[in-house]
């Protein structure tokens, strides 16, 4: 008996090595990335939230442009484009042998069926607005579109990398959604909702294929699950870390590669310019120079930030720093307030969806508002609620968001926007903008742009996001900064 | 009335769990009242600069994230516990008292109705439903306290039909039958009077039950919304600080703790002591 117990407790030994052998052999090609925000669906043709670009951007659907990690126009299912000296028309070369992931053919047809869908009267594409100046989109043969615009448009190439302008098959348009087929390196494979998104490699892309062989994306709502969660090793990346104040401890372990880069995240206190109090251009000044700026960076994001006094990058060449501008003074916000006709303040709510940087960020702008006497009341919103309450139905006062696209100081153009922010001589800057294809000018009508959203307070603006990433040491090929709402895996690699 | 309020505090300081616990509720109400006239410091006001003090430094237990005091906090987080306990637990005794008063009196149908009714709300993990009811109104303070309050109903309902049910078998009962008195005057002047100490014993569980879901609401978001103070809210936003300011955890964490701890023992101790056959064995 007592042999035979020797015996079985070394077979059980000889079978843990073995399984931890075999571990040990199998190189790891799979990566779980993880983040905050769930997607409302999968179609980045169809949907303003930043989390589905997050997901499909280069992974699973492609543009004929992209924007990489340096933020660079680069080719992608455009081989290579020709602009006529008038700046009108553009002759893109497809590239060839490129086929859908359920098997179609990529060719000039789904080029027009794209672009004319996106543009279209009925269009339900978030970013209507980058397919505007089109006049004319012509298959010139099986591998070449002509694109015709009616003005020169500084941004258009930049313009067709965005998420918003991917390439998808009029067969499959409509379920993209559910189950997008794109032409990119990773194919999708399933979604549980509420839980993960789930995408292997594409065997048959066209271009070169990637080193991860699939790719699970998690979504991880809460801040102290998404720490736990690292520390555990369930999870691999977290491209932008909730949680701010436990990213000293990750740049402590040496498991963690920590990197702090840039977004295009302009951090802003929304405000309905259309209602009420908030309507009035002192009441707005009164909010700009009650919000201690620095307060609400080192309170909501532990730091990681930077003010801005307009809605900018700061990174970006022609931004404009007027931070000085309205510079902290609750005592002179109170007398603006009074000026406004409001001495005593007044009531307002503040709906938040549920980033950290909006949650936490606006219990500090209430208490900061609360001292010049406006009350607000806080109400917590989930993100679907808030797109439609609040950005669809414009049923607010004031929110935090982050407006992560970049370049998009083109939406206070929008008489249409949820700002309800209506100004002739700004939205006749846009179009001058648009329309401008010389840097220099374009650099100087932006600073123009700038300083008039700034001056008129349309929002409360707070700071612009750091991208926080944290992820396994060996992780190798990440984005450092995000240029465009992406998780780009295509560079991605287990170092070994 | 008061001698019999002073014959149960003579027998309660016989019973040791009536005393501590009895101190500790005391001690509980006595700082949620003292919020109303006083806090160390004012918890509306975030000052960033001063965040996560460590305990000294001007600050008793030193300060939150957002630099606010965390035993002013725990003071206003009090005030909070004790009102949704309180008007959670008058929920459920101003509805079920009376249902089951009248399933005990009327036995047939409508007791069955009342009780299979009861049965059903009862089949449901309280917290859970609350989670429910919560999420379907809104989040929110007082959506919290409708919420935990509906599941009280059928907790004094239940347990109020069952002493009725005893009191209708005794003998003065007949008598005031024989009187001409009507069920319902029965109910209310003779039941319900006789039904006062395990009503009373029932509340003081409910009001520590009541406690514990705010608590667990307001961790979960659902419950008390900033800037309110909440012991549960305190608890959510500590969680993310536990590696390096564990005391934001500990400290609500104790508060409840030790609150639930003494309403127990004081709903425990009060039942003996109003039982006088418990009495006579000890």
């Amino acid at each position: 008996m007592m042999k035979f117990k020797r015996m079985s407790l070394g077979l059980v030994f000889l079978i843990v090595l073995l399984i931890f052998a075999s571990c040990e052999k199998q190189e790891k090609a799979s990566l779980t990335l993880a983040m905050v925000l769930e997607p409302t669906h999968l179609d980045p043709t169809a949907g303003a939230a930043a989390a589905i670009d997050e997901v499909v951007y280069a992974n699973i659907f492609e543009g004929l442009t992209r924007i990489n990690r340096n933020g660079e126009i680069k080719p992608a299912l455009a081989k290579s484009w020709e602009i006529s000296p008038d700046q009108l028309t553009y002759t893109f070369h497809l590239q060839q042998g490129v086929k859908f992931h359920d098997g179609a053919a990529f060719n000039a047809d789904d080029v027009v069926f794209s672009l004319n869908r996106a543009r279209a009267e009925d269009s339900v594409n978030a970013q209507k607005a980058l397919f505007k100046p089109i006049a004319d989109v012509k298959k010139q043969d099986e591998n070449t579109v002509v694109v015709t615009l009616s003005e020169p448009t500084g941004s258009f190439l930049f313009n067709m990398g965005w998420g918003d302008a991917v390439m998808v098959d009029e067969a499959s348009a409509e379920k993209n959604k559910s189950n997008p087929i794109g032409t990119g390196p990773f194919k999708f494979k399933q979604w549980i909702k509420g839980d993960k998104i789930e995408m292997v490699r594409n065997e048959d892309y066209w271009g070169k294929k990637v080193a991860l062989e699939s790719a699970t994306i998690k979504i991880i709502p809460d801040p102290a699950a998404a720490a736990a969660a690292l520390m555990a090793g369930d999870i691999d990346v977290f491209a932008n870390f909730p949680a701010p104040e436990t990213i000293s401890q990750f740049q402590k372990d040496d498991r963690f590669s920590v990197v702090i880069g840039s977004t295009e995240g302009e951090t802003i206190l929304s405000t309905n310019n259309k209602k009420g109090p908030f309507a009035k251009l002192k009441v707005r000044q009164a909010i700009a120079h009650a919000l201690d700026r620095q307060a609400i960076i080192d309170g909501a994001m532990f730091g990681f930030g930077t003010p801005i006094g307009t809605h900018f990058s700061p990174h970006h060449p022609a931004y404009q720093d007027f931070t000085g501008k309205f510079e902290y003074d609750p005592d002179k916000a109170k007398k603006l307030l009074a000026e406004a006709g409001y001495p005593d303040g007044f009531n307002a709510v503040i709906k938040l969806p549920p980033p950290p940087y909006a949650r936490r960020g606006g219990e500090i702008v209430a208490s900061q508002l609360g001292k010049i006497g406006i009350k607000l009341e806080i109400v917590p919103v989930e993100w679907a609620q808030w797109l439609d309450q609040v950005f669809k139905k414009k049923d607010y006062d004031l929110t935090i968001v982050s407006h992560t696209e970049p370049m998009d100081i083109g939406i206070y153009a929008r008489k249409d926007y949820y700002f309800n922010y209506d100004n002739p001589e700004f939205q006749a800057l846009i179009v001058k903008l648009n329309a401008t294809v010389d840097q220099t000018e374009r650099y100087q009508l932006m600073g123009q742009a700038q300083k008039i959203i700034s001056d008129d307070c349309v929002n409360g603006f707070m700071f612009q996001l750091a991208k926080r990433g944290v992820w396994n040491k060996k992780v190798k090929g990440l984005w450092e900064n995000s240029p465009v709402q992406a998780n780009d895996l295509t560079e991605v690699y287990w170092e070994k | 009335m008061l001698d019999r309020f002073g014959e149960i505090l003579r027998h309660g300081m016989r019973n040791r769990s009536f005393v501590t616990g009895g101190i500790i509720t005391l001690l509980f109400f006595s700082i949620a009242l003292l919020s109303y006239i006083w806090t160390p410091h004012s918890i509306e006001n975030i000052d960033i600069k001063s965040k996560l003090l460590s305990p000294g430094t001007g600050f008793l237990l030193g300060t939150d994230h957002f630099g606010r005091d965390i035993l002013s906090m725990l003071i206003m987080g009090a005030r909070n516990s004790v009102i949704v306990a309180f008007v959670a637990t008058g929920i459920g005794i101003v509805f079920g008292v009376p249902l089951g008063l009248i399933a005990a009196a009327s036995k047939g149908w409508t007791d069955e109705l009342i009780m299979r009714f009861n049965d059903f709300t009862f089949a449901f993990p309280s917290l859970i439903s609350a989670i429910m009811i919560t999420a379907i109104l809104g989040p929110g303070a007082v959506n919290s306290i409708i919420a935990i309050g509906i599941f009280n109903i059928p907790v004094f309902a239940r347990v109020v039909r069952g002493a009725a049910l005893s009191v209708w078998k005794r003998e003065f009962i007949l008598a005031a039958r024989s009187a001409g008195k009507r069920t319902l005057r029965i109910s209310f002047e003779h039941i319900l009077p006789n039904t006062f100490s395990v009503l009373i014993v029932q509340a003081t569980i409910q009001f520590a039950m009541g406690i514990l879901a705010e608590a667990g609401l307001s961790y979960l978001g659902l419950g008390t919304q900033p800037p309110a103070a909440s012991w549960g809210k305190m608890l959510n936003e500590a969680q993310t600080f536990l590696h390096f300011a564990p005391q934001l955890a500990i400290y609500p964490g104790i508060a409840i703790a030790l609150t639930v701890l003494g309403l127990n023992l004081f709903g425990d101790g009060l039942r003996d002591v109003l039982d006088p056959k418990l009495r006579r064995q000890r």
